[in-house]
């Protein structure tokens, strides 16, 4: 499904990753470990272009989107993002946060297809006659659905700073779930959390894993990397230095820097 | 002013039988519509120039907009309002063979000026939103300009609503020199009051009192639309 080549990212003269490959197919939990200022998180913001690569490519979903002439939006879509500090939209309520982009992008189809009417020739009436408060109301629907599912449908209306953490991260976990994305990127979803609400985020997470959602982790969760993962990607200095199903890893891990690592933090 | 209810007469006089309220009215509504029309200018202008300099400037369109931009700023910054309207109303309309009215003429410049102002306080009410929250509209697949317009600038407008409330107070305050280019707004007014009682002392304090009620008139809706903004911050 997404496929990076050669991946390179430097800001200025300092380069962060120096030529990544790796594949990530359908269904994959890719669990991305490794010291602070390995890359990991550079690597992962490349994934979706919130930072352009230097040079290499990444194919998702046959298009390589590192490619500046593509339109990013159209493939950012299809990838759900998840952040550390959660980014909720401050100035929306929680169902808004949820709504936002499927309202927007159906809006921009319906406007898209009246153009199409109405300088087409002929005018085809498509069936899809719909107005924009039914793609409201539709949004609605879905996000309240989504909302009953991590058991806050009673927070629709409050805005986020009313939120714990841990409710702010599922609100963030399904605001990237309502566009119905291929794949979802973790970039380190726990590490701002209170210790007590870590766990609320990782069931969420595992309960997306058994769907069989696509997911790339930056993650220092060892636990749930061991449990969950089906793969584990090590990263030192902007190179990818291991990549293994996690038993085989955390058992039994090939590179003296993973060693390191490892006894350092298990 | 020991003859003060004698003056006090004279400008009821003046203001009830020979239409001095009619102007008083008239200058009342040029003075807001300057403005208000100059606000609006001023924020849309503003909001344009600001969203200019914070977009990142690796290529060169947003480079050369940028220099354009500080350019604007440094000319409507570094001249004074009355000047504005003397070249404008004198030197480019006549130029470009244009035709218009004191008032128009002064909501344009008005905006034109307030636009210089306005795009440093929104720049600072942008910058203040947190870097995140335009990453977070662009990682669901919206655009760098429906992410600004739908996210971003609204948070900013929140943060620096006070600062844009001085602006509007301040526009308000500087109109009182439109009468420069033939706009008849309350200077106007009240100076004709003036002018045909021989007696200034009376209606330029009711002119004084008008500005200031207007102002805190203006501080106060500020406040409540702070405070309806404010419902995203509270805690409940």
């Amino acid at each position: 499904m997404i496929d990076v080549i050669n991946l390179k990212k430097s800001f200025g003269s300092l380069e962060v990753l120096k030529g990544i490959n790796v594949t990530v197919n359908k269904g994959d939990i890719v669990v991305v470990i490794g010291p602070s200022g390995s890359g990991k998180s550079t690597f992962l913001r490349c994934l979706n272009c919130m930072e352009d690569p230097t040079s290499g490519s990444i194919i998702f979903n046959g298009v390589d989107i590192a490619d500046m002439r593509v339109d990013i939006n159209v493939h950012r879509r299809h990838m759900g993002m998840v952040f550390q500090h959660f980014n909720l939209f401050n100035n929306k309520t929680v169902i808004e946060n949820i709504m936002l982009a499927p309202v927007y992008v159906r809006c921009q189809e319906l406007k898209k297809h009246r153009r199409q009417q109405l300088f087409g020739k002929g005018g085809i009436k498509a069936a899809s006659q719909i107005t924009k408060a039914q793609i409201k109301e539709q949004a609605r629907g879905e996000a309240l659905a989504l909302l009953k599912r991590i058991g806050l449908e009673d927070k629709a209306d409050a805005y986020p700073s009313t939120l714990s953490g841990g409710q702010k991260q599922r609100v963030a976990i399904v605001r990237a779930l309502a566009m119905n994305p291929d794949v979802i990127l973790f970039d380190e979803p726990t590490s701002a959390l209170d210790p007590e609400m870590v766990g609320e985020v990782l069931d969420l997470m595992k309960e997306l894993a058994k769907e069989g959602m696509t997911m790339v982790i930056v993650t220092h969760e060892m636990g749930f990397a061991k449990e969950v993962a089906n793969r584990v990607l090590f990263m030192d200095e902007g190179v990818i230095l291991e990549s293994a199903p996690p038993r085989e890893f955390f058992a039994n891990p090939q590179h003296e820097r993973a060693k390191e690592f490892l006894s350092k933090v298990l | 002013m020991g003859n003060f209810g004698n003056k006090w007469n004279k400008f009821v006089e003046i203001f009830l039988e020979r239409n001095g309220y009619v102007k008083v009215v008239e200058g009342l509504q040029n003075t807001l519509l300057i403005a208000v029309f100059g606000m609006l200018i001023g924020i849309l202008i503003g909001t344009l120039i600001a969203t200019v300099r914070v977009i990142p400037k690796y290529k060169t369109l947003p480079r050369a907009l940028n220099a354009v931009c500080t350019f604007y700023v440094g000319l409507f910054r570094g001249t004074p309002m009355v000047v504005q309207l003397l070249v404008f109303y004198y030197v480019l309309l006549p130029l470009m063979g244009i035709k218009m009215q004191g008032v128009r003429v002064a909501m344009f410049v008005f905006g034109l000026n307030s636009g210089a102002y306005i795009s440093e306080i929104m720049r600072s009410g942008i910058q203040s939103v947190d870097a995140g929250q335009l990453e977070a509209g662009r990682a669901v697949g919206l655009g760098f300009a429906p992410a600004m317009i739908k996210i971003v600038i609204p948070q900013a407008v929140k943060n620096i609503l006070p600062t844009l409330g001085n602006e509007f107070i301040a526009l308000i305050k500087e109109t009182s020199v439109v009468s420069f280019v033939g706009a008849a707004d309350l200077y106007v007014a009240f100076n004709y009051i003036g002018s045909n009682s021989y007696e200034f002392m009376v209606p330029y304090l009711v002119m004084a009192a008008i500005y200031i009620v207007l102002v805190m008139f203006i501080s106060l809706l500020v406040k409540l639309m702070e405070r309806s903004l404010k419902k995203s911050d509270r805690r409940n």
